[in-house]
């Protein structure tokens, strides 16, 4: 039986923690609709005239809309090519034996785990001896980095779930083993290719580091454009945070849609 | 029938991903370690030589490595547990039946923390902790607390976005250890006892223990990668009082141009994570 008094503290408890989430989204999408004299007010102003004039410069004359569309060009292609290259190796993984496998799982996981700035070191030293910074191939071949790992273990993951018998069947049918692969297990595994190309997406979305190192103005991504607006004084907080809602806002629509999936993504299945 | 597929086959499939992989993933490791061994400064490429382990020798006997390092795991020390207790207290309230409609949302908006941008929150942190006009001095009741100018503030406010950043995670973690132990196990425990915390040790600690594992050491992995955030907050200040890992090898590489030095530091940040990955796998992974 549950006390009257228990039910009460589940309900601030839980109020106080959707506050917390919500809160800063609150403060960020406020901030981005007020003019700059209002932003700075002193205390800050909770009531005012909300105005889109953030998001109408920082677009147009400061060049975010380039900056977000090279985040979408990056982000889609890095994303299309972990699929190309991992959902066949994912096959493999789930379906042959070879020596080596246990190798390339660590290798994958170690992938997932190597702190970025360690690659971006060297990449920085052989994009400049290449004439490779600031293109858009530079950073869409290195987020595989943490994309094919990401890809590699949610397919495999989902490939291993389907029955073996439909694989004999058409073997008999003589099929090959790549046809197989795209007649028979890829249709079925779709949700976990879906849910894999979303994880890379938002991991190349939102990514800073090697943005900020390999690009200088061709490719900048959205991430370091929000940053280059922190220079100097007098901050335009306003267009900062407007930036910032554009970045988020489709991070969180594909995270709402694969939020049953996340904890399973981020621990690379540790969790299910 | 399986292991009967030829070794071509297999290559096929695999061979694209394993060549991509090397390309990005190990050839400039390769040429990390090469970089590490040299003495290799941005402002001085006429001068590129082998000088053997200096460049390691040199970040041992070095106390700004060690600094960072201590902040490093410092802050893992003081983030993780704080992680850790509110994501049990939230997942075992979540966990509890009843109030449906508030849980769910609840729920939805723990993963709003968890998809922010790391650089956005950082972004965010400089505009609601501002000294003067911030939201957070504000809710403080006026208070007029230098949030990003003093080293133990800043420092502070690190912990808080971290843990705002991650304990939705820990929580999601944790209520999906409890929402694996039996049903009938759980109830014929709360019939016996009325202590939540007897429950909680001995019906469901068993089940949360994979979970707790995956946190600390994923939470351990992310810390030394710990960057964006960070930076977007307050670029390692004030002084070197956030100053982490990541941060302090992006600094001697990029803005202090010693491409050597900075490559020994993540060369041996690069083992580190290794033994943790190992580790993870033999944890995680035993059938594969």
């Amino acid at each position: 039986m549950q006390t009257r008094n228990s039910l009460l503290w589940q309900i601030l408890l839980l109020a106080l923690v959707i506050t917390l989430c919500v809160f800063p989204f609150y403060w960020m999408v406020t901030t981005s609709l007020k003019t700059q004299i209002v932003a700075l007010k002193a205390p800050p102003v909770w009531i005012f005239e909300p105005t889109l004039e953030n998001y109408r410069e920082a677009l147009f004359e400061d060049g975010v809309l380039r900056t977000l569309i090279n985040s979408l060009v990056i982000a889609v292609s890095t994303t299309l090519l972990a699929l190309l290259l991992g959902v066949p190796a994912a096959f493999a993984l789930a379906r042959f034996e070879f020596r080596g496998k246990k190798d390339l799982w660590f290798w994958f996981i170690t992938n997932r785990m190597v702190s970025p700035i360690v690659l971006a070191l060297p990449f920085f030293l052989i994009a400049r001896n290449l004439g490779l910074l600031d293109k858009h191939i530079t950073l869409i071949l290195i987020y595989l980095t943490f994309n094919l790992p990401i890809v590699i273990w949610i397919v495999t993951d989902q490939f291993r779930g389907i029955p073996y018998d439909l694989d004999e069947a058409a073997r008999l049918e003589g099929a090959s083993q790549f046809t197989i692969m795209r007649k028979i297990c890829l249709p079925l595994a779709m949700p976990g290719v879906a849910v894999s190309a979303i994880f890379s997406f938002i991991f190349s979305w939102n990514e800073l580091m090697f943005g900020l190192i390999l690009t200088r103005s061709e490719a900048k991504t959205a991430p370091a454009m929000a940053v280059s607006f922190m220079e100097g004084y007098n901050l335009p907080y306003g267009k900062i945070m407007a930036t910032s809602t554009l970045i988020v806002i489709p991070v969180l629509i594909f995270a709402l849609i694969a939020s049953k999936q996340l904890v399973r993504g981020l621990t690379m299945g540790a969790v299910k | 029938m399986r292991g009967q597929t030829s070794r071509r086959t297999i290559l096929g499939f695999i061979g694209p991903a394993v060549f991509g992989l090397a390309i990005v993933g190990i050839a400039p490791l390769i040429y990390a370690i090469w970089t590490s061994l040299h003495f290799f400064n941005l402002t001085k490429l006429k001068q590129v030589e082998f000088i053997g382990l200096e460049n390691y020798w040199n970040v041992l006997t070095d106390g700004v490595f060690w600094q960072a390092m201590g902040r490093t795991f410092f802050l893992l020390a003081t983030a993780l547990p704080l992680q850790l207790v509110l994501g049990l207290g939230i997942a075992l309230v979540l966990h509890k039946p009843g109030l449906t409609l508030l849980k769910t949302l609840a729920r939805l908006s723990l993963v709003l923390p968890m998809a922010t941008t790391y650089a956005v929150v950082g972004l965010l942190g400089q505009v609601m902790f501002n000294q003067k006009f911030g939201v957070v001095n504000h809710l403080l009741g006026g208070a007029n607390i230098n949030w990003i100018g003093d080293p133990q503030n800043a420092f502070a406010m690190i912990i808080f976005w971290d843990v705002w950043q991650w304990t939705p995670f820990v929580t999601l973690v944790l209520l999906a250890g409890l929402t694996m132990v039996p049903g009938e196990v759980e109830e014929a425990a709360r019939l016996e006892t009325k202590s939540w915390w007897t429950v909680l040790r001995h019906v469901q600690l068993p089940f949360l223990l994979p979970g707790l594992t995956a946190v600390l050491i994923l939470r351990t992995a992310d810390t030394l990668k710990l960057f964006d955030m960070v930076f977007t907050l307050t670029r390692g200040g004030p002084g070197a009082a956030t100053e982490f890992i990541s941060l302090m090898i992006q600094r001697v590489g990029f803005r202090g141009f010693d491409q050597g030095l900075a490559s020994a530091q993540a060369v041996i940040l690069l083992i580190i994570t290794i033994i943790l990955a190992r580790i993870y796998i033999r944890v995680f992974y035993k059938e594969v």
